[in-house]
């Protein structure tokens, strides 16, 4: 005998206590810790830190070890618990000309002052399985060299110095915060620019790639990819001056794009930027050319219809917790508004029945 | 739950939704922007509705959250435990001992008083998303009190199918001037949604907020040769035989046998104690 369906929530409580206990694994292996995520896992926790706009290196390998490794899980818990901190003020712009790189390259010139650094790059790395890795106990040793000496300006500032990239307007306004103001469209750059840094590094690379096959063409060189620490520096009101907070590791792309102009306008190149917390780069890169692309109107080009150049797609789907939030909520019950399209359809189709019944006996 | 502020969200930010709810309250049927928060539980799962509560909740407050019509789906079990823990309220069954309800997918069977208040779940607020994607031109159709392309839809239904083919999210025009999107409740609840309680819809994903005020008109889009019907399954509930009520259907056996039961659980079980019986009542053969 059927009786009303009871027990949500035990069925809850007892599915939380098995989650714990399969986030553990099998307790005779060692349990990971949060430090050992933090400097082994590294790139997933800068991945969280950029998604999660939240730059905590600890509390971001705690939500990838809460979240089993799924990041866009502990992406979200990041996320969950930045909205509920007090916000205490605005950080100075922070100087990404002033970086200490740990990498920096230019596609767009063979050498350049402060040089072509490499850094940790899986570049050119073979990707073959390396099986030593299987055992543990390795201590790899790279040789050390000293800081570079001088300093590394920008690539794109030399081709400024010259009139021949699209100069970027200057503004001491402070930028909207899209996590305090509902999103309006048109959004303009520094909406669109929060958007994307936080974006889903998934969807921002399938949109930069998309433009680059040809879905509004562009495909442009990296005139400068730069990953470093720089620090992070806020005016305190009670001493009237700015100090330093702390420091943050950044990516930092700025690409040259194919130039515009007209009769009246010299020909010039156009840039597209990216910024994202951490070592990043593939997500900085697409960030610079989905950036570009949305671009169109601002630098005199046509709508050509393609996804990477509507902004309202671009930014209202970016977002992996909106998106994966709403796409796994189907997952719920929804028994009530199937029954009615029950009811609906088998409606609907006796008449369509009962009509071509008629029709058959006429 | 120290750590955090009366029902989770700051002080800031419940005042930032009470105007917006204050806005949709002057505004009837008219969707109000608002900065959504991150909440704790994913979009889509309830944080538009959870965040108008938790601006609406006080200390007194007595809170009855239902899913499906249900309390003890896991959802709905769910957001009870979560404002539990983090407003420490009273919290119900009984719909009339409720101050706020927040639902998804129902409006209670027993009529709701002027001092209660019924908050949705809205995962698209949006009546015309479905016509036109795009946000930047449903607002100008709104504004512009642009409705046709929505009539069109509808006709386009009766033209195909010889009925408006929509059986929930049925919209409605609110005071004569916004078609609004009731939530995905069943149409048969439309009727319901001109109410002595205030009514608050809330869509976080899509940071949106609306309302209707008590006693607003509220009418289902039709056709005077098509009108609007409420429907429901044809059968009274097997548990509480109550004839008017919103039906689930269950598969009770591999043969495909069903059976038919309130989906507003706590509307069932109050009439099964008042003695009311349906035809798969327990304790019926005994008798």
């Amino acid at each position: 005998m059927y009786v009303a369906v009871k027990g949500g929530e035990k069925a809850i409580d007892n599915a939380h206590e098995w989650l714990a206990e399969e986030r553990r694994g099998d307790p005779s292996v060692a349990e990971l810790s949060v430090a050992q995520i933090r400097e082994q896992l590294s790139l997933a926790v800068n991945r969280v830190m950029a998604e999660g706009s939240l730059y905590d290196p600890d509390l971001a390998a705690l939500a990838i070890k809460q979240a089993r490794g799924d990041l866009i899980e502990a992406i979200f818990l990041i996320r969950a618990y930045r909205t509920t901190l007090p916000r205490i003020g605005h950080a100075e712009p922070v100087d990404t000309g002033a970086m200490a790189c740990d990498r920096r390259i230019s596609a767009t010139f063979k050498d350049a002052p402060g040089g072509q650094v490499l850094g940790p790059t899986f570049d050119y790395t073979h990707r073959l399985l390396d099986f030593a890795l299987a055992a543990e106990g390795l201590e790899p040793h790279a040789e050390e060299g000293l800081p570079a000496e001088g300093k590394m300006p920008r690539i794109t500032e030399f081709l400024n110095k010259e009139g021949l990239i699209q100069e970027e307007p200057r503004s001491d306004q402070a930028p909207p915060d899209m996590t305090r103001q509902p999103m309006e469209y048109p959004a303009g750059r520094p909406l669109r620019l929060q958007a994307l840094t936080r974006g889903d590094e998934g969807f921002v690379l399938s949109m930069a790639y998309s433009t680059q096959r040809g879905y509004a063409k562009n495909h442009p060189f990296v005139g400068e990819l730069r990953i470093g620490t720089v620090p992070v520096e806020m005016e305190i009101p009670e001493l009237g001056f700015a100090i330093e907070i702390g420091e943050v590791v950044l990516t930092e792309c700025e690409t040259v794009n194919q130039f515009t102009g007209s009769r009246t306008e010299p020909a010039q190149f156009t840039r597209g930027y990216g910024l994202v917390f951490g070592q990043t780069e593939r997500k900085a890169i697409s960030m610079a050319l989905v950036d570009r692309a949305l671009r169109w109107e601002e630098l005199g080009e046509d709508d050509l219809g393609a996804p990477a150049q509507d902004e309202e797609f671009v930014l209202s789907h970016a977002d992996n917790i909106q998106a994966t939030g709403f796409l796994e909520h189907i997952k719920l019950p929804h028994y009530v508004d199937f029954q009615s399209e029950l009811e609906l359809v088998r409606k609907i189709r006796a008449e369509a029945m009962d009509a071509a019944m008629k029709e058959a006996a006429e | 739950m120290p750590d955090y502020n009366f029902a989770y969200l700051d002080e800031q930010t419940k005042r930032m939704i009470r105007r917006a709810i204050l806005k949709g309250v002057a505004i009837p049927g008219y969707q109000v922007p608002f900065a959504s928060r991150e909440m704790p539980m994913p979009y889509g799962w309830g944080t538009g509705g959870v965040q108008v509560s938790a601006a609406c909740l006080v200390p007194e407050d007595r809170l009855k959250v239902i899913d499906q019509g249900a309390d003890d789906t896991t959802n709905a079990v769910s957001i009870r435990k979560f404002f539990e823990k983090t407003a420490g309220i009273d919290t119900t069954e009984h719909t009339g001992e409720a101050t706020v309800i927040q639902t998804r997918h129902r409006i209670p069977e027993e009529p709701l008083t002027d001092d209660q208040i019924l908050v949705y779940q809205v995962p698209i607020p949006e009546p015309l998303r479905f016509l036109e994607p795009r946000e930047t031109e449903t607002r100008k159709m709104h504004a512009l009190e642009e409705y046709g392309l929505m009539h069109v839809k509808l006709y386009e239904d009766i033209a195909r199918h010889g009925h408006i083919a929509t059986s929930y999210a049925y919209p409605v025009k609110v005071e004569g001037r916004y078609v609004m999107d009731p939530s995905p409740i069943p149409k048969f609840d439309n009727p319901k949604l001109e109410s002595a309680a205030i009514q608050l819809f809330g869509a976080g994903r899509e940071q949106r907020i609306y309302a209707i005020p008590p006693y607003t008109r509220v009418v289902s889009l039709d056709f005077e040769d098509h009108p609007f019907v409420a429907t429901k399954a044809d059968h009274a509930c097997d548990l509480c035989g109550a004839e008017h009520s919103y039906l689930d259907e269950v598969i009770i056996d591999d043969a495909g046998g069903r059976m038919f039961v309130c989906s507003d659980t706590d509307f069932c079980a109050s009439r099964q104690a008042q003695g009311h019986r349906g035809r798969l009542s327990p304790g019926e053969d005994a008798a």
